[in-house]
């Protein structure tokens, strides 16, 4: 009797999973019907490696980190726009001009949208370039280190939003700002923003072979917000397209004032014609004041200048080189296609989705399709322009990725989904939910000529329930989906750093054999770098004080200090003398002010201390280097202000010397 | 010519390739290598199989107590000397003697060859026993003896974390088959007398 109770109880139980399989209504059976080869599909055995790189911004963390996919493990978090106490970045003397703006030193940032640079429309995977929000900046990471090695500051411009995207040759990494600004900035009563406020839009060339950024031109557009913007490409190259809003110039209360208009803009400029004009002496050479700072990679050291010109010009002295594209409601992403041929606005207002066509578009010029001109710059025919519409796709459009076979994927940041549909037919032909309120979305290459269309990787704005709850603050997350069928597949969800706001991502084998493994010690030209024990050395000079200090395992010389005294400021020069991968060391001094050193094989790095207190002092390798770390250690003996006792240096009780 | 001159004259100018190529060559791997380190050692100067290895082969050995690897030694200066003087021997033997001064540079080279072999088993003894009384880290045989770190002559052991394979390279190969060319050529030069 009771074995019959259990077996019709096991049927019952078994028929209503088997129910909710069949519907596939529910949230958590649909997912547990796909958890068995979902799982496969991510599972990156371990000492295997990933096959995509994924650089995801952090959002208000200021910085860029690197994933693994599928896996979604976290390699790294490149130290950008914020101090990094782990890596000294912002903290030791060489790396404290790379955040110098015309501020002054600014030790945070808000880092939005990564991008890699391209070859003829291609990711060639030699540098990201990444956008600060706040304090407009753009800044240059090098793929062979993962380190940021340039940041130029934005001047005129505020809310460095619709940054930092890259034109098919990496010719200009463009940034546009999305908060106008009076110009030139000044004492003014806001509420005369109309017609005075001006939205700068930068175009920084960058050196095809050094990489080396440059502020060419601004173009002083009309007061509204630039909120996104992407390359034309293919067909389409030489042009850029920036998305609109508050082209009712409103200064307050904007979320209501600013979504009055039935159609915003997208602005399409044709950077080559301006590009023309500014090298044939046009523009305004107009003063200003930015900082440029320059990491370089052989003297490991920062440098931070600050600029007082740039050269601005204004739409009118350019005729036809500036068209308005009516888009509805706000649009914020704009997407353009990898045939360079669609122009995607997401009037994140809008029930619909637009795609203008660039071909079109280029007819209208040519036949003068103009319904009327803001500011001087004609206003294209909406219905001359419209390629189609996605209908009813979802609430709250913002942005668009390719998959290279004709597909598009856009985010729905307030239904949380994201939408597959077709090019061309503008039907919808998958929808898939995110957890919660996707933002951006990236396919490795989708915004480039040659998308890798194997997954999208979406960027939730909540989580609320999704994880371990850690008080009220959450964590930010990602999510995974396998774009190879005809559906989408959710794969997996992965916690991330700050906000991950955009990604770029490229094929692992892009970037891999290029990585470097240690900095050459022979071509280290750190000003106070010393490479071998023999050239180690204590220096005084008044109430500086110099040590030329090399570590390599398992000791650093010299290791025994005296001489220092209260008041001094003692500069800690260190350099790894190691020339193996993978073997950097640390060092700290009890009481130093500031953060550790982490530094590389045949790397020189600075720290500074100034000892208040009298006594003997310790300082030690903070990065567990080998099996004598903890044998890796010092000392320095502080003597009181003005005291005779001599500068001294000794490892293991000699004067430090050679072998 | 005769085939025996020219096999004589092939035989010891390839000799000469241990003036290019390493003779020798120790290579270490260990889980923290995945790229194992090594040397590669010539007949004038032992060299990184890849940048740096020497310097990192050092550093590991150098918590047990080994020296550094010499940067120079007697030998370097003495093996250039030998196999030059034996090029010059040799191609005087293929223009001016007959087959049997064959068979004696052979035998000159072969004892050479092993006083060479010697020497480098001497060196090893010495670089894997001779360790300095401060070393940080000792460890002992089973016995109580102190463990010797000796890569071995010809083959492959393990040391400790450590798999070291000790193989001939190309250097090797060119005397080897230089030296069994002059045997040859002795033995077609005797067929040719007695032709």
């Amino acid at each position: 009797m009771k074995t019959i109770l259990k077996s019709l109880l096991a049927i019952t139980v078994l028929s209503v999973v088997f129910t909710s399989c069949g519907n596939g209504g529910s949230k958590k059976g649909a997912q547990g019907a796909l958890s068995g080869s979902a799982a496969e599909k991510v599972y990156v055995a371990p000492g295997e490696h990933d096959e995509f790189y994924a650089f995801v911004s952090g959002g208000f963390s200021g910085q860029l980190a690197v994933y693994g996919l599928p896996s979604g493990r976290l390699f790294k978090v490149i130290p950008v726009f914020s101090v990094d106490a782990e890596k000294a970045y912002g903290f030791n003397e060489e790396t404290k001009p790379m955040l110098n703006t015309s501020h002054g030193f600014i030790p945070w940032d808000d880092s939005h949208h990564p991008d890699i640079s391209q070859t003829a429309g291609e990711l060639d995977g030699r540098w990201v370039f990444i956008n600060g929000n706040n304090t407009p900046r753009i800044a240059k990471i090098d793929l062979t280190t993962f380190e940021t090695t340039e940041i130029i500051e934005i001047p005129n411009s505020a809310g460095n939003h619709s940054s930092s995207f890259v034109t098919e040759n990496t010719e200009y990494v463009v940034a546009g700002t999305r908060f106008s600004v009076p110009y030139p900035q000044r004492d003014m009563p806001i509420e005369e923003y109309k017609g005075n406020f001006k939205g700068a839009l930068s175009f920084i060339s960058v050196d095809p072979e050094d990489g080396a950024m440059d502020l060419k031109f601004q173009i002083m557009m009309p007061g509204f917000n630039y909120d996104l913007s992407h390359p034309g490409r293919g067909k389409s190259h030489g042009w850029f397209f920036f998305t609109t809003y508050n082209t009712e110039e409103a200064n307050s209360l904007l979320e209501v004032n600013a979504s009055q208009n039935d159609k915003d803009f997208i602005a399409a400029i044709n950077w080559k014609k301006i590009e023309e004009y500014v090298n044939n002496g046009g523009g305004t050479k107009a003063p200003t004041r930015y900082a440029h700072n320059v990491y370089n990679e052989t003297t490991h050291t920062a440098t931070s200048t600050i600029k007082e010109e740039v050269v601005v010009v204004d739409p009118s002295e350019v005729p036809g080189a500036i068209y308005f594209l009516p888009t509805p409601k706000s649009p914020h992403g704009c997407d353009v296609d990898p045939s360079g041929e669609y122009i995607i606005g997401s009037g994140k207002l809008a029930a619909e989705l637009t795609a203008h066509s660039f071909t079109k578009m280029l007819a209208a010029i040519e036949g003068e399709k103009f319904d009327g001109e803001a500011y001087g710059i004609p206003i294209l025919k909406y219905d001359e322009i419209l390629a189609g519409a996605v209908k009813q796709p979802g609430l709250g459009p913002l942005h668009t990725e390719f998959d290279g076979q004709g597909n598009a994927y856009t985010t729905f940041f307030i239904s949380s989904e994201v939408v597959k549909w077709k090019l061309g037919t503008w039907e919808v032909v998958d929808r898939k939910p995110t957890y919660y309120s996707v933002g951006h979305l990236m396919i490795p290459g989708g915004n480039s000529r040659k998308p890798f269309g194997k997954y999208v990787l979406a960027m939730n704005k909540i989580t609320k329930d999704r994880y371990l709850p850690t008080g009220p603050e959450v964590t930010q997350s990602a999510q995974l989906y396998d774009i190879t069928g005809e559906k989408m597949e959710l794969l997996l969800d992965f916690p991330t750093i700050g906000e991950p706001h955009y990604a770029a991502g490229c094929p692992a084998d892009l970037l891999k054999p290029n990585s470097k493994k240690i900095f050459k010690l022979e071509e280290n030209e750190h000003e106070y770098a010393v490479k071998s024990e023999a050239e180690a050395k204590v220096v005084r000079d008044g109430n500086e004080v110099h040590i030329y200090m090399t570590m390599i395992r398992s000791h650093f010389a010299p290791d025994n200090i005296e001489g220092i005294q209260v008041g001094d400021k003692v500069y800690f020069h260190v350099t790894n003398l190691e020339q193996d991968y993978d073997v950097p060391h640390g060092i700290s001094m009890i009481g130093a002010n500031t953060s550790e050193l982490l530094i590389m094989p045949g790397q020189t790095e600075t720290f500074v201390w100034e000892p208040k207190q009298v006594g003997v002092w310790p300082f030690y390798c903070t990065d567990f280097c080998s099996a004598l770390h903890q044998e890796m250690q010092g000392y320095v003996r502080v003597s009181p202000k003005g005291s005779s006792v001599p500068i001294t240096y000794t490892l293991d009780g000699d004067a430090v010397d050679a072998e | 010519m005769k085939k025996s001159k020219l096999l004589m004259l092939i035989g010891t100018l390839l000799l000469l390739g241990l003036f290019v190529f390493p003779l020798w060559n120790i290579t270490l791997e260990a889980p923290q290598y995945p790229e194992p380190i090594g040397m590669d050692i010539y007949i004038t100067k032992i060299a990184d199989m890849n940048p740096h290895d020497i310097k990192n082969i050092n550093l590991m050995n150098h918590y047990v107590g080994m020296k550094d690897i010499p940067e120079h030694m007697i030998e370097f200066d003495i093996f250039p000397i030998v196999i030059g003087f034996m090029i010059v021997l040799g191609l005087l033997i293929a223009f001016k003697a007959n087959y049997k001064w064959y068979l004696f540079w052979f035998i000159l080279m072969t004892v050479l060859g092993i006083a060479g072999m010697y020497d480098f088993y001497l060196w090893e003894y010495d670089y894997g026993h001779n360790l300095s009384d401060k070393a940080a880290i000792k460890f002992t045989n089973a016995d109580g003896s102190p463990l010797a770190y000796q890569p071995p002559l010809f083959g492959t052991k393990t040391i400790l974390n450590f798999v070291a394979h000790s193989y001939p390279r190309t250097g090797a190969y060119f005397l080897f088959v230089g030296m069994v060319l002059t045997l040859v050529a002795f033995f077609i030069g005797k067929k040719e007398h007695q032709a």
